[in-house]
């Protein structure tokens, strides 16, 4: 694999006095999917934040394809290559989902909208029916389609999702991390995935992180991290049955 | 039959407690006045109109409460009576017949059209009325470019009517002026969201703008006229910068703040902005160097003189009207065209989610900026038409009520819609005229008109939002 996309060397997030992230470091390699769990409040949220530029780091590198990007203006990060699904979603709701589509390849004015239409509504059919409707009329996963259609708009190197099955129907959370995966075999997006489903993103993910209180505490492969008798403990009370079936 | 009796001893008594709560109010409005009398003011009373007053509002609240019940012969047969009552009956006042007549015209109306009460209340909770919109929408689309290219006939023609007559000519004007003003303040409230309470104040800069120009330099306003949009403009960003941070209300507490500043400065600065006194003598626009004046100054010509037709004062109004409307098309085009273009989805985008917006790669405070910039823009050049309708500015012109009146329109019009905001300046500058014949009760009437509006379409007359892009059919392609 070629040397890390993504780097973090000891990264240090406040808000305000209260220390978000202690030391984070990790490594992301171009194709790979890398799933992030922890409980709710753990600082994965601020980690994702943190690398798009807001909070900053206070102390820590951050480095994007080699290049440091600890300090880069937010909307600069983006048009480096980083594409950030937010958390719950925050599409546009008065807009059609092909403007909330167009926004997103503003950070990339020179990519190919036509091609980029193609490439998300073949991934998602459902918004190609869904494309001269409102954004806020959308269900739940619809919504969810739609932010990260809208953040791949730009053609990104690295896709950022923020906890992509929040608040959504086990079926279309099947669906959606399908076509994450699809989104990874076929094209060989790096992604980097913050979870509370952990049983699903650690099944996705090609190497797992655990956080606990701003801290990583435990990394390895997904199947392992499935396997551990920790995380079964901490995240995994409903699906533990599950993963031993499989 | 003991049920019957409760009912309407409830319905009674509510209809009471509307008519004292009536009474209360009216007291100080209806029942007081004061008049002049030697030595001073002295306070006169009117028992039985406030009687009157109170009564109609029981007879109204009764009758309400029956249709609402189901009852619509006894409601439409009062109503009638009442109308009858306005018209025959020779009543001590007139706006006591207008009451009337109005009153009584409203529960037949709603007694024929029973606008229940589930319906109100479903219109009122969905977003943008989609009931309404749904049934604008396919007709609107259909005629639209027709629609709108009648009004715009009709606006050219407008002066040639046989009812337009000078002093509505001169109306028309004013309300273009304030057509253009929404517009403007359209862009910064109504598509990027951020609530600007001293819009008045770019409005005031291209008054200015135009008139110490004209009068220090003797610039003709065609050579002004760019100025002050851009002067507007730069202000616009220069205030922009301050607030780039702040939403809501704390944006809407500086800018009003900065609304003033400009206002207070416009009164203080008296070697420059001849303080209070104001500037007389504005020129008129020319059109390409011919004047409106019956004897116009050595070496240039004028209007009448060129065509050889008799001199007519009337002309010159005309012509202003035709360069409002000229510059309020320009001003519509822009917008239209704007939106539709990557900065203007990027207002509404801001509108929407500025978070969104941030991690998508977008710089608010381009877009912020920009935003300001433009709407300052077009209040520059509205500034500049209002100095030359006037011929006279002072400080008063500019006060924090213009911006109120300014934000009125873009709200009662639905924010984010060219067309609401146009019907909406006609409703609240035009209406104030007409309601004269109420004399002291102009400003009661005017309320209740945004009391109505706000009742019926609480997201402005027009709320519904046209996409930017259309679906291209059949074959699926996606249209930019």
């Amino acid at each position: 694999m070629p040397d890390g996309m993504l780097e973090l060397a000891g990264i240090d997030a406040f808000y305000g006095r209260i220390q978000a992230l202690r030391n984070v470091s990790l490594n992301i390699s171009a194709g790979e999917i890398v799933s992030l769990i922890g409980a709710n409040g753990a600082g994965k949220t601020t980690l994702l934040m943190t690398v798009c530029g807001d909070p900053r780091a206070t102390t820590g590198k951050i480095l994007f394809d080699g290049r440091d990007i600890t300090n880069t203006p937010m909307h600069e990060i983006a048009r480096a290559g980083i594409a950030h699904s937010p958390e719950g979603r925050r599409i546009f709701p008065r807009m059609t989902v092909q403007e909330n589509l167009l926004m997103g390849s503003v950070a990339n004015p020179e990519s190919n909208q036509a091609e980029a239409f193609e490439r998300i509504f073949d991934l998602f059919p459902r918004l190609k029916e869904r494309r001269g409707q409102r954004g806020g009329t959308l269900s739940g996963g619809e919504q969810q389609m739609l932010a990260i259609g809208r953040a791949l708009m730009s053609n990104p190197k690295l896709l950022l999702l923020d906890e992509p099955s929040l608040g959504l129907a086990p079926m279309i959370v099947a669906q959606i991390f399908e076509a994450i995966k699809r989104l990874n075999e076929q094209e060989g997006m790096t992604v980097f995935l913050v979870e509370q489903n952990a049983y699903h993103a650690l099944r996705l993910a090609h190497r797992g992180l655990v956080m606990v209180n701003g801290a990583i505490t435990l990394t390895g492969t997904g199947k392992v991290l499935l396997g551990n008798a920790e995380v079964q403990e901490a995240y995994l009370e409903g699906a533990v049955k599950k993963v031993a079936d499989a | 039959m003991a049920t019957q009796r409760q009912d309407w001893f409830a319905t009674l008594k509510e209809s009471a407690i509307t008519a004292a709560v009536a009474g209360v109010l009216m007291l100080p409005m209806i029942g007081l006045y004061t008049s002049t009398r030697a030595g001073g003011l002295a306070v006169g009373t009117r028992w039985i109109e406030l009687a009157a007053g109170v009564f109609l509002v029981f007879l109204g609240r009764l009758a309400l409460i029956r249709i609402q019940n189901g009852d619509r012969l006894a409601p439409i047969l009062g109503g009638l009576l009442v109308i009858a009552t306005g018209f025959y009956l020779p009543l001590p006042n007139g706006l006591l017949t207008v009451c009337c007549i109005a009153g009584g015209a409203i529960i037949v109306l709603r007694s024929v059209f029973v606008w229940g009460n589930s319906q109100l209340q479903a219109s009122a909770n969905q977003n943008d009325n989609p009931t309404i919109a749904a049934r604008v929408q396919p007709f609107l689309k259909k005629y639209g470019p027709w629609i709108g290219a009648a009004v715009i006939a009709f606006a050219i023609a407008f002066p040639w009517l046989p009812f337009a007559d000078r002093r509505l000519i001169d109306l028309a004007t004013l309300v273009l002026i304030y057509v253009m003003l929404g517009w403007g303040l359209n862009i910064v409230v109504g598509l990027a969201g951020l609530l600007d309470l001293g819009y008045v104040a770019f409005y005031a800069i291209g008054a200015y703008s135009f008139a110490l120009l004209s009068s220090n330099y003797d610039l003709s306003f065609w050579a002004c006229l760019p100025v002050a949009a851009m002067l507007a403009a730069f202000l616009g960003i220069l205030l922009g910068f301050p607030v780039l941070r702040l939403r809501g209300d704390y944006l809407a507490i500086v800018t009003l703040g900065f609304g003033e500043m400009i206002r207070i400065i416009l009164i203080n600065w008296v070697e420059f902005t001849k303080g209070p006194d104001g500037i007389s003598g504005i020129p008129k626009p020319t059109l390409f160097g011919l004047s409106f004046s019956r004897r116009p100054s050595e070496g240039t010509e004028s209007f009448h003189q060129f065509f050889d037709i008799p001199y007519a004062s009337v002309d010159r109004i005309i012509f202003l009207f035709y360069v409002a409307l000229g510059l309020a098309l320009l001003t519509n085009a822009f917008i239209l065209r704007i939106r539709k273009l990557p900065i203007g989805r990027a207002w509404e985008a801001l509108r929407e989610d500025e978070i969104a917006c941030r991690s998508l790669g977008l710089n608010p405070t381009n877009v912020k900026l920009s935003a300001f910039a433009l709407g300052a823009m077009f209040g520059g050049l509205a500034g500049a038409v209002f100095a030359a309708r006037q011929s006279f500015i002072s400080p008063e012109s500019f006060t924090f009520i213009e911006s109120a009146i300014i934000l009125a329109v873009v709200v009662l019009g639905g924010m984010g819609s060219q067309v609401g905001v146009a019907i909406a300046a006609i409703l609240l500058i035009g209406l104030p005229e007409w309601f004269r014949e109420l004399q002291d009760y102009r400003m009661l009437a005017f309320g209740a008109l945004m009391v109505a509006i706000m009742v019926w379409r609480p997201k402005g007359i027009l709320s519904f939002r046209e996409p930017t892009l259309r679906l291209h059919e059949p074959d699926g392609k996606v249209g930019k």
